[in-house]
């Protein structure tokens, strides 16, 4: 058993603990309020070679480990959790070509990625396929040496952003989820509609685009796998980016808790901080003891992962559920100890909150997590 | 034992349902999505005299009792939280304690005017150090000649900029902390009132939530209510029959969203992960429900009611927020989208776990009732 990091990791960390509390924390009540993606932390963020933390060296990255990336969105999440996006979602729109390009893929699509010269996105979700992800209905069409694709994809996570996009389609209508295979989108030679942007609960900052496919062409050098092969892809895909989305909401539940924490310290009701009182204490540790307790959770799957374990699948979504549900708990108890100040903008731990609610929802809905755990369970 | 609504209740129940489902329903995502004052909603309640539910028939007045209260709350709260909580507290905490405590020539002079909707009541206790403790408060009323001279900043104020009249709590000298605060009618238009700063909230976007400050504010003898260093008591009697209104508004969001969630699974299917969420939901809803209806049928029988009160503020909100993030769970994605009733509910639901008593305050008095009365 270790439960230390390796002195790279840690240093990673540190570098980016310090880059988020002086450029990101301060930007991450307006970014909130205007809804505008951050561009500057986004190019912050390739200068510093943070977002070539989900590639290995060779492509041109700098690690290429889930331990490492969720160190990262969960240090980023702290201050903000629309900019922690801008790294989880790196790491999830290059996992199918990390995980599925062949060596010519990689070494052409990674390092434009790795740099930050291009933003990455997933397409998996249509109007009428969320959870049933095989019931989509992009089409993708073989002409000669490329593919033609039409469809729409929604809610999907910097959709009107990115350069590269990785898109699941129907080559094979007939034949269900066995007839979905997955292809990248360059957005200079295979454009793509962004057809309108949600206004969202919480996340503003990171922009969730329906997109529309009309007839893009794609060449067949951007198909990743053998055709039919995507509906794999993508839950191989989801998998490993599942310890990331655990990382960000312990990210959001470790920053509203240090805000709360300390503002219990100050406040003082009845002669005394608010802190002094049992009540106020339980709670603490109460918060405490789950954070801790998903943090594990996170850090765990987050290496089953990375060592390509068999239970990988199983972990991955028990660390995305536990953590999730913890930070929507833990954030609500925070606006709860800063009472009226807690509910109001001027206070961060209501955006907190807000944020917090996405995280049970996205890659894969909380109530999918547990039908993946049984279905782990009874196999 | 009789758990059915008495029939002029019931019949009551579908007047406001009525209202609240035509007129008050179809402008609650606008009034949250631009943060505005629910301008038609309000217009309705005052014409159907929801304004007036507590008040008396001889001061023009519906003079229905506690239970009627909450039965309104709850079902305009089902159509908009944001209009529930303006009038809740317009007629509750704003203007019961006009009526529990005011002498005959304050009720005649007040009680119409508050009763019809041409005056919107408010509650000023809190400041900016004084919440949970609210015996710490430290506006001063300065007694000078034939009246008094108010100085101090009140914080969280609901319906701030709209209400008329404020009930203000101040210190008028003597005892420290509770002892020596009394209560004041302090009319909008005195001068020295003034709107400080307007809160921006996660929710319940429609209800204005700000600053009063008040400047030098002189106001005469007959505006203090009770008397000089009871103003407390009155304080403490308001929250109690205000946290029954809160109980109705929690059940209205919560219905709101139980109501949403089972539309949601009939349109698009469903399996038992979500038929058991739904049925905890709704459990949770029923038993709220229950003790809040308890608490206002207690109130209007003149029993002690102060921990059953608590008690259903502590667990309608608890549920309030609860079934709104269930609720929200079971929609996904579409549901966070704004514009979404339920990503509303979410943010609505917050507030009511903090206002009238954070829920902490509340576990205080149902613990302290508990150990003295058993």
């Amino acid at each position: 058993m270790d439960f230390e990091f390796t002195a790279e990791q840690v240093a990673i960390r540190d570098t980016i603990r310090e880059l988020v509390q002086d450029r990101v924390a301060p930007r991450a009540a307006e970014i909130d309020r205007t809804g505008e993606y951050p561009k500057d932390i986004e190019k912050l963020f390739a200068e510093n070679g943070i977002l070539g933390i989900p590639f290995p060296e060779e492509y041109g990255g700098i690690s290429g480990s889930s331990v490492t990336i969720c160190m990262g969105v969960e240090e980023i999440a702290k201050a903000c959790a629309s900019s922690s996006l801008i790294l989880a979602v790196q790491a999830l729109g290059s996992y199918p070509i990390l995980m599925a390009g062949s060596e010519e893929q990689k070494r052409r699509l990674c390092p434009p990625l790795a740099t930050g010269e291009k933003v990455a996105a997933y397409a998996l979700s249509e109007p009428g396929s969320g959870s049933d992800a095989a019931a989509m209905t992009t089409r993708a069409k073989k002409h000669g040496s490329e593919y033609v694709l039409s469809g729409t994809k929604q809610f999907i996570t910097h959709g009107s952003i990115a350069g590269t996009l990785v898109v699941f389609a129907q080559t094979d209508p007939g034949a269900d989820h066995r007839g979905i295979s997955a292809f990248v989108l360059e957005r200079e030679t295979s454009p793509w509609k962004v057809e309108k942007l949600e206004h969202k609960l919480g996340i503003r900052g990171s922009p969730t685009a329906q997109i529309v496919l009309e007839d893009v062409k794609v060449p067949a050098a951007n198909r990743l796998g053998d055709e039919g092969a995507g509906f794999k892809i993508a839950l191989a895909v989801l998998d490993r980016s599942r310890p990331g989305i655990g990382a960000q909401a312990l990210g959001i539940a470790e920053g509203a808790f240090a805000y709360a924490l300390n503002y219990v310290k100050e406040r003082r009701q009845f002669g005394q901080p608010i802190a002094s009182f049992q009540g106020i204490q339980f709670m603490l540790a109460d918060i405490a003891t789950q954070i801790e307790a998903a943090r594990h959770l996170v850090y765990r799957a987050a290496t089953q992962v990375d060592s390509k374990a068999p239970d990988l699948t199983k972990v991955a979504a028990m660390a995305k559920v536990f953590a999730s549900d913890m930070a929507m708990r833990v954030t609500t108890d925070c606006v709860q100890l800063l009472g009226g100040y807690g509910y109001i903008s001027d206070y961060p731990v209501e955006r907190m909150m807000r944020d917090a609610k996405i995280t049970q929802i996205y890659e894969g809905t909380n109530q999918i997590q547990r039908v993946v755990i049984a279905r782990a369970l009874l196999r | 034992m009789d758990l059915e609504l008495a029939p002029e209740h019931a019949t009551f129940r579908a007047a406001v349902r009525e209202l609240a489902q035509g007129v008050v329903q179809p402008h609650a995502a606008e009034v949250d999505r631009l943060h505005r004052f629910p301008e038609e909603a309000i217009k309705a309640a005052t014409e159907s005299g929801l304004m007036g539910v507590l008040i008396p028939r001889e001061y023009g007045g519906a003079g229905l009792d506690a239970v009627a209260f909450a039965i309104c709350i709850e079902e305009l709260a089902q159509a908009c939280a944001s209009t529930a909580v303006i009038v809740d507290v317009h007629t509750s905490v704003g203007t019961e304690p006009i009526l529990l405590f005011g002498d005959e020539e304050q009720k005649r002079k007040w009680l119409p005017r508050l009763a019809s909707g041409e005056l919107l009541g408010a509650f000023a206790l809190t400041e900016p150090a004084s919440g949970s403790d609210a015996a710490s408060l430290q506006t001063t009323a300065r007694r000078n000649g034939s009246g008094y001279v108010l100085n101090g900043t009140k914080v969280f104020i609901t319906n701030i900029g709209r209400a008329g009249l404020y009930i203000v709590f101040a210190r008028t000298g003597g005892q420290e902390r509770a002892g020596g605060v009394s209560a004041f009618l302090i009319p909008a238009e005195a001068s020295g009132v003034r709107v400080g700063q307007v809160f921006e909230k996660m929710g319940l976007h429609g209800s204005p939530t700000g600053e009063l400050v008040l400047e030098d504010v002189s106001v005469p003898v007959a505006n203090r209510l009770g008397a000089e260093g009871h103003g407390f008591t009155v304080a403490m009697r308001a929250l109690d029959s205000g946290r029954i209104g809160i109980s109705g508004q929690a059940l209205g969001i919560a219905q709101a969203a139980v109501g949403e969630a089972r539309a949601l699974m009939l349109e698009r299917g469903h399996e038992q992960g979500d038929d058991f969420a739904l049925a905890d939901m709704a459990t949770r809803v029923e038993s709220a429900r229950l003790l809040a209806y308890e608490a206002a049928w207690l109130c209007s029988r003149g029993r002690p009611f102060t921990r059953q009160a608590s008690m259903a503020k502590l667990h309608s909100t608890d549920t309030a927020m609860q079934v709104a993030l269930d609720a929200l769970q079971i929609a996904g994605d579409e549901g966070t989208v704004t514009g979404s009733p339920l990503e509303r509910h979410v943010r609505d639901a917050k507030a009511l776990q903090i206002y009238e008593g954070s829920n902490q305050v509340q576990r205080i008095v149902i613990a302290r009732d508990l150990l003295r009365a058993g």
